[in-house]
């Protein structure tokens, strides 16, 4: 039988250790993925002691304690603090989300921070996100309609309602990259992030190509590498359904 | 230097900072056939627009009777008569074609009974000039902001503006007095890019990180305003910062005022609904500066709540869970995440927090930088737009709904001068070397600062500083004691430590030039209202209670150079744009 290993640059090794300094008697263990590309090494688990007495609640809050007092190095994205802008989406304790909005609270023992999972990795916990970006913008975000007037489109409450649900979608990308069929077909199928996208339009009331953005996604590797695990909707921090949208699309071309 | 990587690029124009007013700027361009480049040191949907909630204010009328001379004359009573009226005018006359643009473009706004956009109450947004609450702000939820920026950067998309996306800029490209592009690190792969335009757009935002507890994202570091002082160029009114009545007390995250425009109202210890005290008509719905120096006033007089009587509660329990559910599920959701409170049973604890910048880069209506040399000038070459920019339409204190209609209005307006200055394929004028080299050396020494003091240790002295001695009430004293104060932050970047040498991702280094970007502006906002003797809006002086329109109606300007500080001022356009609208004299400011 064929022997599969990762190559040996690849392997995880066991990195430093800090040890807290404060003398504080509360002290968690906070392991963290880290890889420079500019050294010519493995990636490495650092492990920080923080103290918890001195940390706020979310687990963003230990990432800047230990970036502020302890490791100016570690690099890692941020930006509002609240949920809305999706920079800091890693992976903790073996699950997506936002670091800003996850409390370390919630979270088991030891904790485990890693970059979102199949990503190609650019330093420490910031993933490349290019190709989902690249996505995107394959789904064409914006509204067709071929209206002229200086008025508003009218819109009734209920179509708009239809909205609430998708338009919400911070494209964090925690739903597509703790989605397996995504991590093996990342490059061809669009991944739940940017179908729930592209389903925001296709069911806007005042868009004219509805038919053409279905036609779009309307593809074997596209759209239906979606297999239901549902592990998207269960990483989405802002408790969006991604997979609903997809099965919705299913639906409109199954009725169609 | 050599040792850096330079590559060079030619664009008709560059915008810096893809938030609300660079993306609409870079979609006005890029539809008028200009090469447009549009650098940012974040993916555009992370900036800091997105978390504007409550709405976008513009007289469309949709609930009742309106008026852009209403809403103007709001706007400048608002600014305590330190806006350009000019500019106000062109703002509050645009606002309505900007609003319905952006509802074509697909921002998914929330609908009224006959499918038109919704509009909400807000803060000091009246009828008939000053006589009762008008519906003016357009709402998409409490999420407009997230809503506006997914769209700007989907029709961004649809006319193929071209982004750097996660490129650190640095500085500005001076020659003569005229701007001639920008220099950028490149996070992705570190190598350095010099981009030459005949027009470069900044759009980098506010500063509120010079506070301890602002609203504001980690990245809201006013890069844009702190190269406009290197390159030599004066920032206007910073003495006035917005704080916010309604930040969560503890963590400072940003509750709408869009809960007191749905219904909400503010209590004290007591349980008295205390705004109706100081401000009889208006109440929770004053402007911001006059509701956040009332619970300053509260708290001080030892009626605020919890153990340390340091906040105020604010109250939706007694709204109807539907209208919560529709109109404000981000604020649910940001209170249980962050307060632990279920907002249909208990109030959400709230105390004023750092929001806005009024002050920023000056500029006229056209968004054209302006500097003082003798008398008002442009800055050829140089556009400044959204709360980096002070047009000034917001004067001493903001509106609430007025910044992301600033956005658009002037991002559009940017856009549009631009056009007519520049035409596709104009040939670039060559640069000075020197211009590269000093840029670099900066960047170099910082990255190779061998020091003992960690940026983050300067950055919590600078912020707590500013948060002690430059708050919601000031004095001579306290003025006094933050203009040294401030100072010793920056003396302390004489010994400065950076652990990380690299050059691809080093957010050790990017912190430290954000920190070098924000204590030249702590410094030029401790100065300004050092020397601003009055109080006006959002500068409010215990020892100067009054405002005082002989003397002070004015722009303060301020250049930095190292940590010196150049104070000097410029007169409130006192004119309107057209006859659409007569000038507004200066009033007694009651809510």
């Amino acid at each position: 039988m064929v022997q599969f290993n990762l190559p040996a640059n690849s392997k995880v090794k066991k990195g430093h250790y800090y040890k807290d300094n404060t003398g504080s008697k509360n002290i968690r263990k906070v392991n963290v993925y880290r890889w420079d590309p500019s050294k010519n090494e493995n990636p490495r688990i650092d492990t920080y002691e923080v103290d918890m007495d001195n940390c706020s609640s979310k687990v963003l809050d230990i990432l800047n304690k230990i970036k502020n007092e302890i490791d100016p190095s570690i690099a890692y994205r941020r930006s509002c603090a609240h949920g809305v802008c999706g920079s800091c989406a890693m992976n903790m304790n073996g699950k997506n989300g936002l670091a800003c909005t996850k409390a370390h609270s919630e979270l088991e023992g030891d904790i485990d921070i890693y970059p979102l999972p199949h990503l190609k990795v650019l330093k420490d916990l910031i993933g490349d996100l290019s190709t989902l970006y690249k996505q995107y913008e394959s789904v064409e975000p914006w509204l067709k309609t071929t209206k002229k007037n200086d008025k508003e489109n009218i819109q009734s409450k209920e179509d708009r309602a239809k909205l609430d649900g998708f338009y919400e979608c911070i494209m964090c990308a925690c739903c597509s990259t703790s989605c397996p069929s995504y991590w093996w077909n990342g490059e061809k199928y669009l991944g739940p992030a940017v179908l729930l996208q592209a389903y925001r339009w296709i069911i806007d009331s005042r868009d004219e190509d509805r038919k053409e953005r279905l036609k779009k996604v309307a593809d074997e590797l596209k759209l239906y590498r979606c297999h239901t695990i549902l592990n998207c909707t269960n990483a989405c921090p802002k408790g969006l359904n991604p997979a609903k949208a997809i099965a919705e699309i299913k639906k409109m071309l199954a009725t169609a | 230097m050599s040792a850096y990587k330079i590559i060079d690029h030619e664009y008709d124009v560059v915008v810096l900072g893809a938030g609300g007013s660079g993306l609409r700027a870079a979609v006005g361009l890029s539809e008028a056939g200009l090469k447009t480049a549009c650098v940012s040191k974040v993916f555009p949907t992370r900036s800091h627009t997105s978390a504007a909630q409550g709405g976008i204010s513009a007289a469309l009328g949709n609930m009742g009777e309106d008026d852009w001379r209403w809403h103007m004359y709001d706007t400048v009573k608002g600014a305590d008569w330190l806006g350009d009226q000019d500019s106000i005018e062109y703002l509050c006359k645009e606002a309505p074609a900007a609003v319905l643009e952006l509802e074509k473009y697909g921002v998914p706004f929330s609908r009224t009974e006959d499918g038109k956009i919704y509009q909400r109450p807000f803060g000091g947004m009246t009828k008939n000039y000053g006589n009762e609450t008008v519906q003016r702000t357009c709402a998409a939820a409490d999420r407009t902001g997230h809503a506006i920026l997914h769209t700007l950067y989907g029709q961004a998309l649809k006319h193929n503006t071209e982004f750097f996306i996660e490129y650190f800029a640095l500085d500005l490209i001076m020659k003569d007095g005229a701007c001639k592009g920008i220099i950028a690190w490149n996070l992705n792969d570190g190598t350095i890019h010099r981009f030459r335009s005949h027009i470069t757009i900044i759009a980098t935002g506010g500063y509120g990180k010079v506070y301890y507890s602002a609203t504001s994202a980690h990245t809201c570091t006013g890069d844009g305003n702190a190269m406009a002082l290197r390159a030599g160029l004066p920032l206007q009114d910073m003495e006035f910062v917005q704080f916010h009545p309604t930040g969560i007390y503890g963590h400072g995250t940003l509750i709408s005022e869009g809960v007191r425009g749905e219904g909400g109202y503010l209590v004290n210890s007591k349980g008295e609904r205390f705004m109706e005290r100081y401000a009889p008509n208006a109440k929770d719905l004053a402007s911001r500066d006059v509701v956040s120096r009332s619970i300053a006033v509260e708290i001080n007089e030892g009626r605020g709540i919890g153990k340390e009587q340091d906040h105020v509660h604010l109250h939706i329990d007694h709204l109807d869970p539907k209208v919560i559910d529709e109109r404000l599920p981000g604020i649910s959701e940001a209170s249980k995440l962050f307060a632990n409170v279920d907002v249909t049973k208990e109030p959400i604890p709230v105390v004023p927090t750092v929001h806005y910048n009024m002050g920023g880069i000056p500029t006229n209506y056209k968004a054209e930088v302006l500097t003082v040399n003798g008398s008002e000038k442009t800055v050829p070459g140089l556009m400044a737009i959204g709360e980096a920019a002070c047009v000034s339409v917001h004067g001493a204190n903001r509106l609430g709904s007025n910044s992301l209609i600033d956005l658009v209005v002037f991002g559009r307006a940017a856009a549009k001068r631009a056009a007519e200055l520049v035409k596709p394929g104009m040939k670039h004028d060559e640069i000075v070397k020197s211009e590269t080299d000093r840029c670099l050396e900066r960047f170099d020494s910082l990255r190779n600062s061998e020091g003992s003091n960690p940026t983050s240790e300067l950055r919590l002295s600078m912020q707590k500083t500013m948060q002690s001695k430059c708050a919601v009430f000031r004095s001579e004293k306290t003025l006094k004691e933050g203009v040294d104060e401030i100072r010793k932050p920056y003396d302390g970047m004489d010994s400065l430590s950076v652990k990380d040498k690299s050059l691809i991702f080093n957010t050790d280094l990017v912190e430290t030039l954000e920190f070098d970007n924000l204590i030249r502006q702590a410094i030029t906002t401790m100065d300004s209202a050092y020397n601003r003797k009055e109080s006006r809006g959002a500068h409010a002086r215990e020892d100067f209670p009054k405002r005082d329109d002989e003397n002070f109606m004015q722009h303060t300007l301020s250049w930095c150079n190292g940590s010196k500080t150049k104070i000097s001022y410029r007169p409130v356009h006192r004119s309107t744009l057209t006859n659409d609208v007569q000038y507004f004299p200066p009033q007694e400011r009651v809510y």
